[in-house]
């Protein structure tokens, strides 16, 4: 039995890795990308110079031969899905019995004027980080970003560390209020203006005009007309799965490749994973497409087992997610939407400092507990999740707060200051079990 | 339009040449340290009288950097500071680099081989150059003239203490860390530099002995050598107090504190060497080698050294109560060539047990070490005809030479800036090795994991000094207990999703959680 599996993102090399775990079939990882398997989420750290390319590689490059995983470096320019064979961009072809396809994304083009100029990029892949590279060796006096999510910040910081102005265009009316509540957005906004850069909110890119040898020379901005030079524009308003070249063929695709929660594609003996795939008819309080690293890791593996005989459905759990934003670490756990829902209230509770907060949403009638937020803090995944599972009360959650601390030792905690906020906005009467520490997590996990 | 000049106008808070107080205090240190170099290299070429030096290079290089640190740092918020450690010569093994290794290499050899020409004064003579210098401080503290390793110990105190501000501003956001740090320049001040100098002041007319009540065997590898016994049973009740406190030391306190706390109790909060380590390494904390390799070589020289120091003490110590001293004679070329034949065996054993592994390094590093061993045999019993002899007395003198200065000083502080911070520590402290085989299999201290949160960036790999490859397990959710692990916290500090804690919990607890990797999140409790 041979196994393909296009892409060697994280779906791709959980796939093989638990493909051989699991049996001694023949295994090819395959992308056009890189020769081994790199973390995409530290991209930012190898142009920051904390990491060279070497140290983002999560194994060495002994790891494949030692576990007979065969990897080849091309890109694949279509599918004989009838006749289970690669084509290859240079010509070579490689038959297969079963395929994996965990392809990955592709950054947002929203067709703005000049929006493939010479100096004009997203932050993808480890290409984009060469242009990057390559875009910056002559003198930048300013750079223009244009979308704020996860991805724009990060290019922000990356820009910030080589001593290059930033000038951030934000459509939303706070950063990343698509996704975070208000409180939360603004304790952003004002935390990259702490940093020096130049936030502008509401506002959209118009145009991105060139200078006479094609490449970008300044943005201009819709609502105002207002012209910013700069010699670098970053577009990071978010990914799309990297479909395009799989269309016209017999696999079923809408924004993603199709796949039910065996990850199964509409053709026999193919399988879809991770950025690329969207779930028809996705698991209760999930979205369809999921673009995230432990997502991609997960039906990887659930890829691996069904392949190897042994059917399973993802079952990823409660969300969950985690994000830096300059300084301040993110966590989630539960779902926290931008506005309260009908029947959902808030809890609120931001440090002096503006720069640590706790954003907690329950159920009016029966206190359920919904979600968190936190800025600042660190919270242990395992109890939240096992919070979440167990659809606990707010009250429980919060008088148990410490056991659920994650920061390192000595930090000041600030779960008193928290639960005195609670019961007075909440009218609740909460004491803060005194517990703490890793002793008090394990009593509480075994309960 | 008013809103584009104004926001034009912000001032890159992060400009990419030093300012003018960082380029002036930086002159500052550069100023004191020359200061220091001068009397070094002038000493044995004239006469002149560099004392009034003293406090000049000393104010100098404590107020340039502890200025430099503060402009450094002040304007930008706080969070981790890892920018350009990639693309500075000096971190990232640049000519910088090797000009500071070569310096710092140079001034050990001078150390503890030819301390004349530090301007010790040999034979009675008066001191010169550089140990001349530092005679009024040594006559404060303790009413004579200073040695060579007083001058080490001033400056080496000095270096803790600025560096050790310097981190902690750097950490201002991790109280863990500063913490450490001050426990650190605390004890170096007081326990290995103030207190020994001031105990033996007091007791003027006893002969030597260990006063630092920390420093204790096997990383003080003479604690049991019978010239120390016998000076600490003669040292009145200040000597008999050091040896109950040091045996203490070895069988009660340090086991205690390591079952609760891990072996970061003395590693990363008390010792000298790690002090050194985690404030003048710093900056140097990224080059230790992650790869599987490199741990195989380091699991070979740590416990090898260990052996070594086990055998050599049980030795000294039989020699010591029976009085009788084990000696025969061996050829010195036919221990060249077991020499060359052992390493053969272990390098064909290493490839044959790990077939994936590139051994490159392995072979290095046997080349290395036999050709260090075979040049000083070849050096000092062949050239200089002189029989080999082994016994008793000679063993330990090839410890001191070979791991106790060679080793922890030499490659161990020299080679930071090649090497990363904590060489020493890792492949040859064999205190770290004793503490951290009760780490691995008997103590309460690991690093936990935060469920699945991990992005398997390789921060905490990266930054991990004792080249740990923390998100191997990390990604499995799998707590991180491992015997070299010094519990510094960085990994932690730097993880950008908050996955890592240091925790002391119920032995039996570790390896509690199991993520992903088979089944989803379950925990084992
Ligand atoms: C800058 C950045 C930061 C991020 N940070 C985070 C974060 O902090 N946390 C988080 O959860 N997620 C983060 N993400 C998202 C996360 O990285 C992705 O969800 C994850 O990498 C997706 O993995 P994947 O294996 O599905 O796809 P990918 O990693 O994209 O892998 C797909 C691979 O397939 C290759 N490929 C595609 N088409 C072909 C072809 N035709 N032939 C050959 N090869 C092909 C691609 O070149 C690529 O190497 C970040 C993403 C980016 C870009
Ligand atoms: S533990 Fe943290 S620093 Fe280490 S790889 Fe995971 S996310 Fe990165
Ligand atoms: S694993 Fe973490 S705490 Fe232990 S030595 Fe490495 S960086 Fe320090």
């Amino acid at each position: 039995m041979h196994i393909a599996i296009i892409g060697n993102g994280v779906t791709g090399t959980t796939c093989a890795r638990f493909i051989r775990k699991f049996s001694n079939y023949k295994i090819t990882l395959i992308s056009g990308e890189t020769d081994h398997f790199f973390s995409r989420t530290a991209l930012m750290y190898i142009y920051m110079g904390h990491m060279r390319y070497e140290d983002t590689k999560p194994y060495e490059d002994w790891f494949w031969k030692k576990n007979n995983i065969e990897l080849k470096r091309a890109w694949v320019k279509n599918i004989d899905f009838a006749g289970k064979t690669l084509h290859f961009e240079k010509g070579d072809i490689l038959n297969y019995d079963k395929l994996v396809i965990a392809c990955g994304s592709k950054p947002n083009k929203f067709g703005w004027k000049g929006q493939d100029l010479k100096g004009v990029q997203g932050l993808y892949s480890y290409q984009d980080l060469e242009l990057l590279e390559k875009n910056t060796q002559t003198k930048i006096n300013r750079a223009v970003i244009v979308g704020g999510g996860l991805i724009g910040i990060e290019l922000a910081e990356m820009l910030h560390s080589r001593h290059i102005p930033v000038t951030f265009l934000v459509r939303e009316p706070n950063y990343w209020s698509n996704v975070l509540p208000e409180g939360e957005a603004k304790l952003v906004n004002n935390h990259i203006k702490e940093h020096g850069f130049d936030l502008r909110l509401s506002v959209n890119l118009d145009e991105i005009v060139a200078d006479e040898n094609g490449r970008a020379k300044a943005v201009k901005v819709k609502e105002t007309g207002e012209i910013i030079e700069c010699q670098l524009v970053g577009l990071t308003a978010g990914v799309s799965p990297n479909i395009n070249w799989l269309k016209n063929t017999d696999l079923a695709i809408q924004r993603g490749i199709m796949v039910n929660l065996h990850q199964e594609t509409n053709i026999a003996d193919v399988y879809a994973g991770g950025d690329c795939a969207q779930f028809n008819d996705p698991v209760e309080g999930r979205r369809p497409i999921e673009q995230v690293w432990y997502t991609g890791k997960m039906q990887g593996k659930v890829i691996a087992e069904n392949i190897c005989g042994r059917k399973t459905q993802y079952d990823p759990g409660p969300w969950f997610n985690s994000a830096k934003f300059l300084d301040i670490e993110y966590q989630t756990y539960g779902v926290v939407f931008p506005n309260l829902q009908e029947e959902q209230q808030r809890f609120y509770w931001e440090h002096e400092d503006g720069k640590k907060c706790v954003d907690v949403v329950f159920q009016k009638d029966n206190r359920q507990f919904v979600g968190i937020n936190v800025f600042g803090i660190r919270l242990r995944h395992e109890l939240f999740d096992k919070f979440l599972r167990e659809k606990k009360s707010v009250d429980y959650i919060m008088e148990n707060l410490q056991a659920a601390a994650f920061d390192p030792e000595f930090f000041k905690y600030h779960e008193q200051e928290i639960i005195s906020a609670f019961n007075q906005q909440t009218g609740a009467n909460i004491q803060l079990k005194s517990k703490k520490g890793l002793k008090a997590f394990l009593s509480l996990m075994r309960r | 339009m008013s809103q584009v000049e104004k926001s034009l106008s912000i001032a890159n808070p992060h400009p990419p040449h030093l300012n003018t107080q960082q380029k002036l205090s930086l002159g500052l240190t550069f100023v004191g340290i020359l200061m220091i170099i001068l009397p070094w290299l002038a000493g044995n070429f004239s006469t002149t009288d560099y004392r009034f030096l003293l406090l000049p290079a000393l104010s100098l290089i404590g107020i340039g950097t502890l200025w430099y640190s503060y402009v450094s740092y002040k304007d930008i918020p706080e969070g981790i500071k890892n920018n350009g450690n990639y693309f500075n010569s000096l971190t990232n093994k640049g000519t910088l680099a090797w000009i500071s290794g070569i310096v710092i290499t140079g001034f050990y050899v001078c150390l503890y081989w030819f301390p004349q020409t530090l301007g010790l004064g040999v034979g009675g003579a008066a001191n010169s150059g550089l140990v001349q210098m530092f005679d009024p401080l040594s006559y404060a503290l303790n009413g004579k003239a200073a040695s060579q390793w007083f001058v080490y110990g001033a400056l080496y105190t000095l270096i803790i203490l600025v560096l050790g501000v310097k981190f902690m501003i750097k950490y201002r956001h991790n109280r863990y860390q500063q913490i450490r740090t001050l426990s650190v320049m605390f004890f170096q001040t007081a326990f290995a530099f103030l207190i020994p100098e001031f105990l033996a002041k007091m007791n003027g007319d006893l002969a030597y002995f260990s006063k630092d009540m920390k420093n204790m065997w096997p990383l003080n590898y003479y604690f049991f050598e019978d010239w120390h016994l016998n000076n600490m049973l003669n040292g009145g009740n200040l000597g008999l107090f050091m040896l109950i406190l040091g045996i203490a030391m070895i069988l009660v306190i340090s086991p205690l504190l390591t079952y609760f706390y891990g072996k970061r109790w003395y590693c990363s909060w008390v010792c000298g060497c790690g002090g050194l380590a985690e404030t003048a390494g710093d900056p140097f904390r990224h080059l230790s080698d992650k790869s599987k390799e490199a741990w195989h070589i380091e699991r070979i020289l740590i416990y090898g050294i260990l052996v070594f120091i086990l055998f050599t003490t049980a030795l000294v110590l039989t020699t010591y109560f029976t009085g009788n001293s084990f000696s025969f004679q061996m050829n010195p070329y036919l221990i060249i060539c077991s020499l060359i034949v052992i390493a053969g065996i272990l390098l064909f054993a290493e490839k044959k047990l790990y077939p994936e592994m590139p051994n490159k390094k392995s072979i290095i590093t046997a080349l290395v070490i036999v050709g260090t061993v075979s040049f000083f045999i070849i050096w000092k019993f062949i050239y200089t005809g002189q029989t080999f002899q082994f016994d008793t007395y000679k063993l330990r003198s090839w410890y001191a030479f070979f791991v106790g200065a060679a080793f922890s000083g030499v490659i161990g502080v020299g080679f930071y800036p090649l090497l990363g911070s904590r060489v020493w520590c890792r492949f040859g402290c064999p205190m770290a090795a004793i503490l951290g085989l009760q780490q691995r299999f008997f103590s309460r201290f690991r690093i936990t994991t935060n469920g699945a949160q991990c992005i398997s960036c390789g921060n905490c790999s990266t930054y991990c000094e004792m080249g740990i490859d923390v998100r191997w397990y990390a990604q499995r959710g799998q707590d991180i207990v491992r015997s070299s692990c010094v519990g510094c916290g960085v990994c932690s500090a730097v993880c950008p999703r908050g996955v890592l804690k240091l925790e002391n919990g119920p032995v039996e607890s570790r390896k509690i959680i199991d993520i992903s990797e088979d089944s989803g999140i379950r925990v084992n409790v």
